[in-house]
């Protein structure tokens, strides 16, 4: 196991900028997700790592060593590819087995180790398949295998589960993470799957366009979102965000927009400093903070009702304010609500994020 | 009438799809079918004939050839002179080499080796190998004969050329070492097809697979024997097969070596059209032709089966 390092890597695809000047490290036994929307840079910057992909610019480390320009096969990592990429030609054991294959270890050397892996796996019945033969779960788990029959440094994953049926997903998902607990593995994992991040990783680097947002624990990342793409990106629904007028005097500061009320806040120094640029801010809160509430008590958003989902354990209302957007609110009880058209959503204090005119975060006071 | 017939067959659904009525794809086809008839299948039938008469182009058998049955096979496959330089057993012999030297060692073995190493090269050097290898296989055949003449020449050829400016000295590549020259000559000619067959095939496989192997550590000849090769092995025998039809049934050397020096690049396809066309003996040529057709047809049912196998 071994720590990997970013320092200022850049990678350019013609006039595509992939991934721009970004530096992260990932400490020995830490499980980092890259999450973000397609085309944000968290492949190429996992190919990087892989050494599937050269940087334009900049430094990858490995276990400390400045790997950027070695081969794939020099930097001792597994990995864990979207399509599997198993090879059609060659039964189970034989796939699993390859990484021994090329290193020379005898038949019976890998065929044991290969078995060793695949009862962990609880693949160990199937060895004598084709790929062909076996269900996508058992694919998964195979391509896993492949990756785990030899001792590497770091761990990647390219989306591994994104190919999988939704049951299958959080079978998946709970064994990898019972696995980064028993082996504690270094890895780093790419997904677009905001629960995914959150379930398996110790840290999360959320990216956009090439660029890391916010760098930090998931349960940082739910509370205190950097920016408005990422509270829009974690959590599910995402965190619904309103534009609100403000106007400060007397240590205060009132926000307004139709349809919302909003005890005054007490004015701190983040707050007066990212008025500077204007006077819209964004006011998010989470859908599992928001409550039904009396119209016109204070701290509510009120507007009309849009959609009314029951869920099961939860229901998911979403009212339509007046300008047209939409906020939803993810109201706990088992039983269907019954709603008039006319909705109103109540919030405590406490769960307010403030964003600034350019959509980073406003500390709250005491962060 | 597409109408009706729906009516009448609801369950033939493909008929939904027909372009053309039956009359008009009728008359579409007559012009090709006749075509076919008169210049493909009724010379078929009348070569199986000829090969059991004495015809000949000058003579008296040249206006009333007599039956002989199978005496122009007999003489072909007479023990006595079979294998001497210029009769059918050693022309067979030197085109069972021929096929085997430029066709299953040259050609596909090339044409591997360039499909292989231009997966990975910068596209441009891709582009230009294939543009240069393809170059060989399109120009026509009279063109490439000529070229490779004035390239061998022993006077002025550009290949003595070549050697003399390094140093080297001349040879007479076309009297000292003939059979090479053809060997050599189709190898450079036909490589194009396996590459490119072997090219496509490559590059039909999932570039993760590579990528999987790259990352467990493999180099690129255990890619190759343990991913590259298997996975393209049902292309290999296709290509196999096809080119070895080809090399066998190739009539292009003659253009480079006439057949000699001494009957010594004398191929089947040379020493058929030597005794039909040179001799005048047309029942023995068309006795030749037949043992051709035979050998071909053999490769072709092989050919069948397999392509039959592989979409079962």
């Amino acid at each position: 196991m071994a720590s990997v390092e970013f320092r200022n890597v850049t990678k350019t695809f013609g006039s595509f900028n992939a991934v721009s000047d970004v530096s992260f490290s990932i400490g020995d036994g830490e499980f980092v997700c890259l999450l973000g929307p397609s085309g944000c840079g968290k492949t190429t910057s996992l190919r990087m790592i892989a050494g599937l992909e050269t940087p334009t610019a900049g430094q990858v480390l490995i276990g400390g060593d400045d790997v950027t320009h070695y081969h794939p096969k020099d930097r001792q990592i597994s990995m864990v590819f979207q399509d599997y990429a198993l090879y059609p030609h060659m039964n189970l054991a034989d796939n699993i087995a390859y990484p021994l294959k090329v290193r020379g270890k005898s038949v019976t050397e890998r065929h044991g180790r290969a078995r060793e892996v695949a009862d962990v796996l609880k693949i160990g019945h199937l060895l004598d398949r084709l790929p062909s033969q076996i269900s996508g779960g058992q694919q998964q788990r195979t391509s896993l295998a492949r990756a785990l029959v030899y001792p590497s440094q770091v761990y990647l994953f390219d989306e591994p589960l994104s190919n999988l049926d939704a049951k299958l997903r959080l079978e998946a998902r709970g064994f990898l993470n019972h696995l980064q607990r028993d082996m504690g593995m270094t890895a780093v994992y790419v997904t677009h799957d905001q629960a995914e991040a959150m379930a398996l990783a110790t840290r999360i680097a959320v990216m956009d366009q090439g660029q890391i947002v916010q760098y930090a624990s998931p349960i940082e990342i739910y509370r205190r979102p950097a920016t408005t793409f990422v509270a829009n990106f974690v959590g599910n629904p995402p965190m619904n965000l309103v534009p609100v007028d403000a106007v400060h005097g007397d240590g205060q500061l009132q926000l307004s927009a139709i349809g919302i009320t909003l005890d005054g806040l007490t004015m701190s120094s983040a707050i007066s400093a990212a008025l500077g640029g204007g006077k819209t801010l964004t006011l998010g809160v989470r859908p599992e903070h928001l409550a039904i509430a009396e119209p016109g008590a204070p701290n509510t958003i009120s507007g009309q009702l849009f959609a009314n989902e029951n869920m099961g354990p939860e229901s998911l209302v979403t009212i339509e304010r007046p300008d047209g957007s939409r906020v939803t609110a993810r109201i706990f009880t088992d039983d269907h609500i019954a709603l008039n058209d006319a909705v109103t959503l109540g919030f405590s204090r406490e769960h307010v994020h403030l964003f600034d005119g350019v959509g980073n975060r406003i500390p709250a006071d005491g962060e | 009438m597409t109408t009706t017939q729906i009516e009448t067959k609801p369950k033939r659904k493909v008929r939904n799809f027909a372009l053309l009525s039956n009359k008009a794809g009728a008359a579409f086809l007559t012009p090709a079918g006749l075509l076919v008839s008169v210049f493909v299948i009724v010379p078929f039938f009348w070569v199986i004939f000829v090969s059991f008469t004495n015809r000949t182009l000058l003579g008296k058998t040249a206006l009333n050839p007599e039956f002989v049955g199978l005496a122009n096979y007999f003489t072909l496959f007479d023990p006595s002179n079979f294998l001497q330089r210029g009769q059918f057993g050693f022309s067979l012999i030197l085109t069972t080499q021929f096929v085997l030297a430029s066709a299953l060692f040259g050609q596909a073995l090339l044409g591997l080796l360039l499909a292989w190493l231009i997966q990975t090269v910068p596209p441009w050097v891709k582009r230009i190998t294939e543009t240069f290898v393809i170059a060989a296989w399109i120009l026509p055949e009279v063109v490439i004969g000529f070229a490779w003449f004035a390239f061998l020449d022993r006077d002025q050829g550009t290949l003595n050329a070549m050697l003399t400016s390094v140093g080297l000295p001349k040879g007479d590549f076309l009297l000292e070492q003939p059979f090479w020259v053809i060997v050599v000559f189709n190898t450079w000619r036909g490589a194009a097809f396996s590459m490119m067959l072997f090219g496509s095939a490559f590059s039909s496989i999932p570039p993760s697979y590579f990528q999987a192997a790259d990352v467990a550590g493999a180099s690129s000849w255990q890619k190759f024997r343990d991913i590259g090769l298997p996975l393209i092995r049902g292309h290999i025998v296709t290509d196999l097969i096809l080119i070895t039809m080809w090399t066998f049934n190739t009539f292009t050397p003659f253009l480079l070596t006439n057949g000699g020096p001494s009957y010594r690049t004398e191929l089947v396809s040379i020493y058929n059209y030597r005794v039909a066309f040179n001799d005048f003996q047309f029942g023995k040529g068309a006795a030749v032709g037949v043992i051709m057709m035979l050998i071909n047809l053999a490769f072709a049912l092989v050919y069948l089966s397999l392509g039959r196998k592989k979409k079962g």
